[in-house]
Formats: structure tokens, C-alpha cells, sequence
């Protein structure tokens, strides 16, 4: 048995789902802020697998990654921030109650 | 062929991935959530260091399991209170993420399979060195991240000065 | 020599900068001061170089023949716009810069140090805005000498603007009192649309030069090669070099060569320059600004409408007096419009109450002699009267004018900002018998009635005879007409003068408050100016400024007394003191005299008293026909048709956006929502087409 790119793609791809599914479900901010963790996370797998089995003379999947969890990290706190703020204002973090700022 | 070693490190990553995923954003208390997802970024972590990129797999470890769970733990510290559920989740809005999930995964799974040929190859397991990162990363030539490092740099900057703005007491 | 050129532009400029920006926070007394000492310097620095010009006999100002050179002093490039044309920005120094140098710093020196008097009140309380008045003068002194310097065309056209502007802000200055921001008003957009004639003559000129002769428009419309266009075989002294000459010959010759409704285009080009000169000028019909831009200060009217800036259409004329010549056509005409221009004004005159407006149609009919001698000025020899007239004498006479009737007419408006000071009306009817009240105003303006009416040996005596012989030589019929324009002179000059110091006895109900002579700072300019007055006529300007630098007379004291065309001299002699009898009879003591001939000519007062309904006729072409025929449907199509398009745009993109809005719900599922679909979707379709 040979490990190739589709027994690491594989995983990833549920990962992916379950964040889809995450995201789409729950109500809780930082429940859709972990959900969003799950699927960038899982296409960050993809960059370094593809760059391992398709491109392995190369760094470029490896560096986007590298971008990548950096924006992630940015993003995160950033989203925090708005939560925390916007528990602040509702004393409550449901995605159904900011809906203050439509139009 | 594989040693039976890395199969048997493969199996455990690839079932902990799945499962702690799955838990992620199935259980209901959101401490926990943030536990389960700490463990499917240390599985992922693994991944990075079976496939010999350990300098990754350090970066990951360190940012996204030491940084950003942290900070998701502490906003949930600050936002929840103790003892709380979430809802129970109506059966319509469950079958909704399930067929979206279920597409998603479908239409992953359908582009995988269709280029299955492509994807069927040995690894060349080779893990880049220290030196060889740094340069790439702080150099200007072809192949080479100086612009988006600083620009990601300056991203950061922003992100700190904005998480500062938005989250101060007023 | 250079330092002292830069000097004279930069110290006033400075000033005003100085005065405009720190004004505010000087007190009043030392705003004046500092003005006076600035214009004052200026004075001394220009009459150096005047006199270093006149007198020095350096052979860059005139050569082994005793003919007087044109020099630059300098001239840089102040905007490059290709090989072709640059416009420089220099000083010129010839004799009728040097003379205007004279001229504008005198006066503009006397109207500074006059209005430290003039503008405050009888118990000294300062006029608001004191400091900005001294940074308006100074403006304006800064343009009209950047004007006479010019050296090229658009030089002068940009001076010619900021005067415009200057003077805008000058006459304007009261500006809470109504009447006078719509007199400033009046002066900027009447001098504004003459100055477009202006603007379309330079155009159509270097259309000309640039696109049918291929010749280089900056050197063509430098005045040093405009001046040494040979005319007809008359010597060209103030030439700079053969070659040049050559070019601008072949170039203007080409461009007086296409016809335009029968006048050649260079006569056209310099009929639209005239036009404004005819602004600036106040000639007829562009002259309805003049009189309502009394509404500002009298020192400005004594700076503005007096000395500088109407003379400065004069001085346009003067400056491409050469080009002038190769088109008689816009010489006849240039003529013409001076002649009724200077019978209508001395009529309005005669019918004004208002002192400053008796002075204002006054001024307009002088700067239309000065027009009328340039345009009667032709190069061949000419008899008038039994006398040989020498050619260009018209243009000397011309510019004599210009300096005398300076000097006069500045004394005159400042002596009227003495009495107004003192009665505190511009209305005659409020004066009458002041002389006795007020005698050095009385001496001095008395001086002033006589330098204007032409009285030997006062200076206006000279400077019109010259102009006289000068209109003889060209045509009898104009020179009996000005000879009639000059005899009214003297009528409503004494007419004006009768009235104010004569007339009945002044009545006064408090010793305490009687009218008086005004402080020194108000006098002293009086004083200077007549004496001024008395003995300009004597400057020997035949040998000083002429056409083309050639002397016409000697230079010595007398000159002009002995040069004396007598026949000519008799007759405008003889006109002046029957004006002046005239006047005498009818206004030196009450009597009912004036009232019954008004009575005998209602008609002939009603139209001088109301200046002919020009003004009328200006508000009719404007509000009903301009206004009402072709504004009015214009605007309706841009308020309708322009605007209803663009507000079409609007309402439609504001309904679509009501439309719309409840897609923004703020509910972010909804948005994951479609996201997601929009996602699977393009999907989708990418994975159809690469299959």
C-alpha cells in the first residue's frame, strides 16, 4: 500500500464539509468562528499536500500556507474583537441579533 | 511500500482528523468545540510533519493551535456563561447544513475522483532546511515571498491597531 | 539701474502682501505710514531712472543723434509654451514708460499720503478697513507699473487684468454699501467684456504671425520689434536690429494681407485691441462704468480715474501705435469714437449736480482728446493754419496730455475729497460760497479749472494747443469740433467751480462746525499738485517723448512757448475764456439765469442730466433681451432638459436601491446562503466546461 495524495485529500475534504456544515448550523459566532477555522485549515492541507506530491522540487504551497495562517491569525483576532464588542452591545453573541446594521 | 509504522500513524491522523472535526461542530457545549478543534489543528500539525515539513508543522503548532485557540478560549471565557448549552438545533435547519455539507463534499469528492490518475504518484520526500525558507522568504527574486511578507506584516499592524480600536471600552 | 527696475515692481507688490497679510494687526497710523513710506520710495526709485533715462545721456538710452533708444532692462521667461511662444516678463524703459513712471508714482504717492487725511473722520476715528485701502493701493500701484513696463503684449494683457481687478477691489471698497459693490461690480464686468476684445485682438494677431507667416510669435509681439516696424520709408530709430525689423515686416505685411469684411485682419485685430483701450478708457459706449465708480473712495477716484488707469487704453494705443499706422482705417476710427465721446461727456457734464460726476464725464472727454490726437497722428507732413505741422505731433501731444491732465485732474478730485470731507456731500447744492471757508482748496482747485480749461501759462494750455494744431493738420472739421468740446470744458469746469465757491454766501449754523481747510496731510498734496500744475505745461516733451525717439522741438525751458502754433493758440484761447465768461455770467451770483434756460431747453437737460439713457438703454439690452430673450430659454433647457436627465439618473437608481434593499437583511445565514449556492454553482460550471 502506497500513501499517495488522495489518503491525505481525503480527510481534508470531510474536514471541509464538517466546516461547511458547521458554519451553516450553528448560531453561536464563535461557533461559526471555529467552523471558519475548520475549513481554511483544511485548504491549507491541500496547498502542502499538492505542493509535496505535484511540486516537490518547489516552496510555493508551502509559503501560502505559511501567508495563509498568518491572515488566519490576523483575522481571528479581529473577529474576536467585533464579538466581544458585540457582546458588549447585546450581552449576547447570536448571529440572529445583530442584524442592526441592515440597510 | 509503506512501512507499517507510517500506515499506522497515517490511520490515527486521518481518524483524528475526521473525528475531532466532526465533534467540532457537533457538540454542543462550545468550550468543548474549542477543544475538538484544537485537536484537528494538532492532527493537521502531524500531517505536516509526516509529509517532512516540520517548520510548518512548528508554525502551526505555534500560531494556530498556541495563538488563536487561546484567543477563541478566552473569548469564550468572557462571552459565556458557565453552564450553558446551545440550543438544540430544529431538524430543518440540521437537514439544511447536512445537504450543504453533503454538496460540498460530493463536489470535492466528485473533482478528486475525476482526477484520480493525476493524483496517484510516489511522494519525494525531502524537507527543506532552514536556510533554504529564510531565503526564499526574505528574498526578491523569482520564487521568492519578500513582498508578501511585507505585506502580511502590515496587515498584521492594521489588525492590531483595528482590534484595538473596535474591542476598547468606550 | 536693474536693481532700481526690480525695486519699483517689487516694493509695492511687497507692500501689498505686507499690508494684506499683517495689516491686521498694525495700528492704523503706522498702515499709513508704512504705505506712504512704500509708495514713496518707489517714487524716488523711479524718478532716478526716469531722470537716468531723460537726462543721462548714456548711449544705451540715446544715440550719437540725439534720438532716444528703447532698452530692456530685463526680460526673463516666465512661461515656455514651445519653440514659438514664451511670455517673458521684463521692464522696458523708453520714453513713454519712463514718463508713466513719472506719472503713476506722483500721483499714486500724492493719494497715499493724502488718504492718511482723507480716510477717517472729524474727530480722527480711523475708517474700518483702513490697512486693507493701503494694501489696495498698493496692489494697484504694482499692477499699473507692471502695465507701462511691459514688455510684450501679454505681459501687458495680464497687468491689464490685475489692474482690472485691483481697481475692482478698490471702487468696491465699501462693500456693505449696496450702491458701491454694484458699481465695482459694473467696472469688472464692462472693463472684463471690452478686455475680450482685447484678448480676441491678440489672438487673431498671432493666428496670423504664428499660422500663416510660420514666424515666432514671441519676438513679434515684443514691443521693441513691434516699435521698429518701418512705416513707409519714415526712419525706424528705435529698431534693435535690421533682421528683426525684416521679420516682423514680412510677418505683419502677410497678416494685414487676408480680408475680412472688407478690412484687412490687421485692422480688425487692432479695432478689437482698441476695444480694450475703449474699456479701460471709458470711451463711448463703454464708458457707462466711469461715473458710477465714483461710489469709492475719493483718492482712489483721484488714483484710478484720473491719472492711471484710464489712461491706460491711451497707453495701449500709444504702445502699438506703429502697428496703428500700417491701418489708418482703425486710426479713422479711433478718432471717431474719441470726438463724440468728448462732446457727449462735456455735455453729461454740464447737466451733473453730483461734483465727483462733473469730474468723472470731464475725465472721460479728456482721455477722448488724448484718442483723438492719436488717431488724427498721420506720418506726412501737414499744414495747419499756415503752419508746417511735424508728423507723430499728435502722438507727442497725445502723451502731454496724458501727463498733464494727470497732475490736473488728480489735483481736482483730491480738492473735491476735500470739500466732500469737509461738507460731507458729493451734491453742489450743499456748497456754495466755500471760499471764503477753505482757501488753499479754493487756490488750489481754481488752478485746477484753469489747467483744465487751457488758460496760458497753466499746463493744460499746452498740452491741448499741441493737440489742436495736431487735429488741424489732419482735418479742420475735427479740429473745430474738439476746439467747441474744449470750449465747453471751460464752461462746466467753472460752471463746477462757481458753484461750489461763489454762487450766494455760505450758510452756517455753528461757528463751532464751519468748514474748514483739512489737515496738512490733505493740503500738502493739494499744493504740490498745483504747483505742478502751473508749470507742467513748460516740460519741453517734444524732445522728450515722440513716436519713434526723434526729438521734434528743442529741449530748452521755453520751447513750448516758442514753438507756439499762435493762430491755433489764439483761437482755442479765445474759446476757452468765452467758456469761462459764460460761466461767470450765469453762475457767480444767484440768479435765476441757469434756471430759465434750463426751462428753454427741457429736453437738452432732461437728456444731459440723465447722461443720454445710456445706462437705460445698457439695463434694456441686458434684462430684455439678453436676459429675457435668450437667457431664459437657455436656462429653461438646463434646468429641464440638462438637469432633468441627471436627475433621472438619480431617481432611478434610488428606486432601484429601494427596491433591492431587503436583500441587505443583516441576517447572516441568508447571506452564507447564497454565497454557498452562488460557490457550488460556479463550480458547477467550471467543472462542465473543462470536462
Amino acid at each position: 500500500m502506497e500513501l499517495n495524495a488522495l489518503y491525505y485529500l481525503i480527510p481534508s475534504l470531510i474536514m471541509f464539509a464538517c466546516g461547511v456544515y458547521g458554519f451553516i448550523t450553528r448560531r453561536n459566532m464563535i461557533a461559526m468562528l471555529i467552523s471558519l477555522e475548520l475549513m481554511l485549515n483544511s485548504v491549507d492541507m491541500n496547498f502542502v499536500v499538492f505542493n509535496r506530491f505535484l511540486f516537490p522540487g518547489q516552496l510555493d504551497g508551502m509559503f501560502f500556507t505559511l501567508f495563509a495562517i498568518a491572515i488566519a491569525a490576523a483575522e481571528t483576532a479581529l473577529a474576536i474583537a467585533i464579538v466581544v464588542n458585540v457582546y458588549r452591545a447585546n450581552n449576547d453573541i447570536d448571529v440572529r441579533d445583530i442584524c442592526k446594521m441592515k440597510f | 511500500m509503506e512501512s507499517l509504522g507510517s500506515i499506522i500513524s497515517y490511520v490515527v491522523i486521518a481518524l483524528a482528523i475526521v473525528i475531532f472535526s466532526i465533534l467540532a461542530v457537533t457538540t454542543r457545549k462550545i468550550l468543548r468545540a474549542a477543544t475538538y478543534l484544537l485537536f484537528a489543528l494538532f492532527a493537521t500539525a502531524a500531517v505536516y510533519f509526516k509529509l517532512d515539513y516540520e517548520f510548518l508543522g512548528g508554525v502551526q503548532i505555534a500560531v494556530y493551535a498556541g495563538g488563536i485557540v487561546v484567543l477563541v478560549v478566552f473569548a469564550i471565557l468572557l462571552t459565556t456563561h458557565p453552564g450553558d448549552n446551545s440550543e438544540r438545533l430544529a431538524s430543518r435547519s440540521r437537514r439544511l447544513g447536512l445537504v450543504a455539507g453533503l454538496a460540498a463534499l460530493a463536489a470535492g469528492a466528485y473533482s478528486l475522483l475525476t482526477r484520480c490518475e493525476l493524483l496517484v504518484k510516489a511522494p519525494e520526500m525531502s524537507n527543506p532546511d532552514m536556510d533554504t525558507i529564510g531565503t526564499a522568504m526574505l528574498g526578491s527574486g523569482h520564487g521568492q515571498y519578500l513582498l508578501p511578507f511585507e505585506a502580511v506584516s502590515v496587515l498584521l499592524l492594521a489588525c492590531i491597531i483595528g482590534g484595538v480600536v473596535v474591542a476598547r471600552k468606550r | 539701474m536693474e536693481t532700481s527696475a526690480i525695486l519699483i515692481l517689487a516694493i509695492p507688490l511687497l507692500m501689498f502682501l505686507f499690508l494684506g497679510l499683517a495689516g491686521k494687526y498694525l495700528p492704523h497710523k503706522w498702515a499709513g505710514i508704512l504705505g506712504t513710506l512704500g509708495m514713496g520710495v518707489t517714487m524716488v526709485l523711479a524718478y532716478t531712472v526716469a531722470f537716468e533715462y531723460f537726462f543721462s545721456g548714456n548711449s544705451l538710452f540715446i544715440d550719437a543723434d540725439g534720438n532716444r533708444l528703447q532698452h530692456v532692462v530685463f526680460n526673463h521667461d516666465w512661461l515656455n509654451f514651445y519653440d514659438k511662444l514664451s511670455i517673458r516678463l521684463g521692464f522696458l524703459l523708453d520714453p513713454i514708460s519712463a514718463m508713466m513712471l513719472v506719472v503713476i508714482t506722483t500721483i499714486s504717492f500724492m493719494v497715499h499720503l493724502y488718504s492718511n487725511g482723507y480716510m477717517r473722520d472729524h474727530h480722527g476715528v480711523w475708517e474700518t478697513g483702513f490697512q486693507r485701502f493701503y494694501a489696495f493701493l498698493s496692489l494697484f500701484s504694482f499692477s499699473m507699473l507692471g502695465l507701462v513696463v511691459a514688455t510684450n503684449i501679454f505681459q501687458m494683457y495680464i497687468f491689464w487684468e490685475l489692474v482690472g481687478a485691483s481697481s475692482y477691489l478698490l471702487i468696491g471698497f465699501y462693500y456693505t454699501k449696496p450702491s458701491a459693490v454694484s458699481a465695482s461690480k459694473k467696472a469688472f464686468i464692462v472693463t472684463r467684456f471690452a478686455d475680450l476684445g482685447f484678448l480676441i485682438g491678440i489672438l487673431v494677431l498671432s493666428f496670423y504671425v504664428g499660422f500663416y507667416s510660420d514666424g515666432n510669435i514671441t519676438d513679434a509681439f515684443t514691443f521693441t520689434s513691434l516699435t521698429s516696424v518701418p512705416v513707409d520709408g519714415v526712419a525706424d530709430t528705435f529698431q534693435v536690429s535690421e533682421g528683426t525689423a525684416q521679420v516682423i515686416r514680412d510677418l505683419f505685411q502677410n497678416s494685414a494681407a487676408p480680408m475680412f469684411m472688407g478690412a484687412s485682419v490687421l485692422t480688425w485685430a487692432l479695432v478689437l485691441i482698441f476695444m480694450g483701450g475703449m474699456g479701460k478708457s471709458a470711451m463711448m459706449p463703454l464708458h457707462i462704468w466711469l461715473p458710477d465708480a465714483m461710489e469709492g473712495p475719493t483718492p482712489v477716484s483721484a488714483l484710478i480715474h484720473a491719472a492711471t488707469m484710464v489712461v491706460a487704453g491711451v497707453y495701449l494705443v500709444a504702445r502699438l501705435f506703429p502697428l496703428y499706422l500700417m491701418a489708418p482705417a482703425a486710426l479713422d476710427i479711433i478718432t471717431v469714437v474719441g470726438a463724440l465721446t468728448a462732446l457727449y461727456a462735456a455735455m453729461v457734464a454740464c447737466a451733473q449736480i453730483d461734483i465727483k460726476r462733473v469730474l468723472a464725464f470731464s475725465t472721460i472727454s479728456q482721455i477722448a482728446f488724448m484718442m483723438v490726437s492719436l488717431g488724427v497722428t498721420r506720418l506726412d507732413h501737414s499744414v495747419a493754419l499756415g503752419h508746417e505741422v511735424h508728423e507723430g505731433l499728435g502722438y507727442m501731444a497725445s502723451m502731454f496730455h496724458l501727463f498733464t491732465h494727470a497732475m490736473f485732474k488728480a489735483l481736482l478730485f483730491l480738492g473735491a475729497g476735500a470739500l466732500i470731507h469737509a461738507i460731507g456731500s458729493n451734491d453742489y447744492t450743499a456748497m456754495h460760497g466755500l471760499r471764503k471757508y477753505m482757501p488753499i482748496t479754493h487756490i488750489t482747485f481754481l488752478v485746477g479749472c484753469l489747467a483744465i480749461a487751457g488758460i496760458i501759462p497753466f499746463a493744460g494750455f499746452f498740452s491741448k494747443d499741441e493737440i489742436l494744431t495736431a487735429c488741424f493738420g489732419h482735418s479742420t472739421v475735427w479740429a473745430i469740433w474738439m476746439a467747441l468740446v474744449a470750449g465747453l470744458t471751460a464752461f462746466y469746469m467753472f460752471r463746477l467751480y462757481f458753484l461750489i465757491f461763489w454762487w450766494k454766501e455760505h450758510k452756517v449754523h455753528d461757528e463751532h462746525h464751519a468748514p474748514h481747510d483739512q489737515p496738512w496731510t490733505m493740503t500738502l498734496p493739494l499744493v504740490i499738485l498745483a504747483v505742478v500744475s502751473v508749470f507742467a505745461g513748460f516740460v519741453p516733451f517734444g524732445s522728450l517723448v515722440t513716436w519713434n525717439g526723434h526729438p521734434i522741438t528743442g529741449s530748452g525751458f521755453l520751447t513750448n512757448l516758442e514753438n507756439l502754433n499762435w493762430s491755433v493758440a489764439a483761437i482755442s484761447l479765445i474759446i476757452a475764456i468765452v467758456g469761462i465768461l459764460i460761466a461767470m455770467k450765469m453762475y457767480k451770483k444767484e440768479n435765476p439765469l441757469p434756471e430759465k434756460m434750463r426751462n428753454a431747453l427741457p429736453a437738452l437737460w432732461d437728456w444731459c442730466h440723465h447722461r443720454f439713457y445710456w445706462d437705460e438703454l445698457y439695463q434694456f439690452i441686458t434684462h430684455r433681451i439678453i436676459f429675457g430673450l435668450v437667457c431664459r430659454p437657455i436656462a429653461w433647457f438646463d434646468r429641464h432638459i440638462i438637469d432633468g436627465t441627471m436627475d433621472a439618473f438619480a431617481a432611478v437608481t434610488n428606486k432601484a436601491s429601494y427596491a433591492i434593499r431587503g436583500f441587505q437583511s443583516g441576517n447572516v445565514h441568508m447571506y452564507v446562503w447564497i454565497y454557498l449556492i452562488g460557490a457550488v454553482l460556479l463550480a458547477t460550471v467550471t467543472m462542465i466546461c473543462v470536462l
